[in-house]
């Protein structure tokens, strides 16, 4: 079963997306959070590359680990962790683009189901497509 | 004969480099503030901070330049925390494994440790020249290094003419839109304001003109070393910083 790492800003982004998406994968599914930056013992918004190894080695099996990340250095960080892993490792991460609140959630589900890595990701990519609400105007279905 | 410059003159720019960081740390937010986070100066000056302790202890003994560049990228990409971590963390990292580096360098290792840093940055960060950022003032800062190089100038005409071209390009980043990082979310709203991330760029060439320029070392006595004519860069005005 492959592993999940949620990487924001925001310390409780993350814990908080590890307790959502946890429910989901009733506890079968291992998840670490990587979210914010230890500054002198306390926490602040930023992301740490090193904590994301270490959430990677966390939750790591040789089915792979996905990544779930958030924006800006939460992507260079964790292709900077990545780049710190052993090769044989790093062949077996992947950094999603999927959105990383819906992403975690169809993650969590299709890793607990048994999906691999690529068909695990492929789930939490289509996220990125998922309308919430239909515009209405005059009663009228308006696209877009 | 070539000139070459000694690991302790490089250790010594390193340090230089930090403090003037430290200096320049509200200006650097201040720049971040109007168009970014806020925080580019508190990310700054907590990773030199970190890379002036490990540089100033005793206990830490380089081998060579390789190991001294990857020891302060190291530093910077557990320490910065924003996107200007593992890009000056993969510019020095790239720089460290640039071939010929031992205990000593000459001009034309040098330029080419500064051309591996600045491929691995934009390799990592996607980002090209206009893009408003940090590769605004580096780029043609090797540029005028390898030109310098290849009109054989001395060590302190090409560095001289490296932190000209940075000057030129950090100031640049105010007449043109941001492309990538958080600015770009601004779009045309990023025109009008100097990229902080070139400006704390455009630092390393300045300090590097005062420490590297003379095969004569800066003293620093593993103690400070005095900043040499700390310059201000120009600021925007403030809001708060967040924090979790
Ligand atoms: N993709 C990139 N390539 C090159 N430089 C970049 C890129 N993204 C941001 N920068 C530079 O980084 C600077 C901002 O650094 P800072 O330490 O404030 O990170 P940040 O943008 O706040 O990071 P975060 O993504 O965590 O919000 C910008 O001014 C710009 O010069
Ligand atoms: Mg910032």
């Amino acid at each position: 079963m492959i592993g999940l790492v949620f990487v924001s800003h925001s310390r409780l982004i993350a814990d908080g997306l590890c307790q959502l998406a946890d429910q989901m994968a009733s506890g079968a599914v291992k998840m670490a959070s990587a979210g914010g930056l230890l500054d002198e013992e306390r926490y602040t918004l930023g992301t740490d590359t090193l904590r994301i190894v270490d959430a990677i080695e966390r939750v790591w099996s040789e089915d792979g680990v996905l990544l779930l990340v958030d924006m800006g250095s939460a992507v260079l960080s964790a292709e900077m962790a990545l780049e710190l892993l052993p090769d044989e490792k790093r062949s077996r991460c992947t950094i999603s683009n999927a959105p990383l609140v819906e992403g975690a959630i169809v993650a969590a589900l299709h890793a607990g189901m048994g999906g691999t890595l690529a068909e695990v990701n492929a789930a939490a990519e289509e996220a990125l497509h998922a309308r919430k609400v239909d515009r209405m105007v005059g009663g009228v279905k308006r696209e877009t | 004969m070539a000139q070459e410059i000694t690991l302790g003159q490089l250790r010594n720019w390193l340090i230089l480099y930090a403090d003037r960081i430290i200096a320049e740390e509200e200006q650097l937010t201040r720049l971040d503030t109007a168009i970014g986070d806020a925080d580019h100066g508190v990310n700054m000056r907590r990773g030199m901070e970190k890379v002036r302790e490990r540089l100033l202890d005793p206990e830490n003994h380089y081998a060579d330049v390789g190991t001294l560049f990857r020891s302060v990228a190291m530093t910077l990409i557990s320490a910065v925390g924003g996107a200007a971590g593992p890009l000056y963390g993969t510019f020095f990292l790239r720089a460290a494994t640039s071939p010929n580096s031992g205990s000593r360098v000459d001009l034309s290792q040098f330029t080419r440790m500064l051309r591996f840093g600045l491929d691995g940055l934009q390799q990592r960060g996607k980002a090209y020249v206009d893009d408003k950022t940090m590769v605004d003032a580096i780029q043609p800062a090797v540029e005028a290094m390898e030109a310098a190089l290849a009109s054989q100038q001395s060590w302190a005409v090409a560095l001289a003419a490296a932190k000209q071209a940075a000057r030129l390009g950090m100031e640049h980043t105010i007449e043109i839109r941001a492309n990538k990082g958080r600015a770009s979310y601004l779009g045309d709203r990023s025109i009008g304001h100097q990229d902080p991330g070139a400006t704390s760029a455009y630092l390393l060439f300045e300090t590097a003109v005062a420490a590297l320029s003379t095969s004569a070392p800066l003293k620093v006595n593993g103690q400070e070393p005095a900043a040499a004519s700390p310059r201000s860069v120009p600021t925007q005005a403030g809001k708060q910083k967040n924090t979790d």
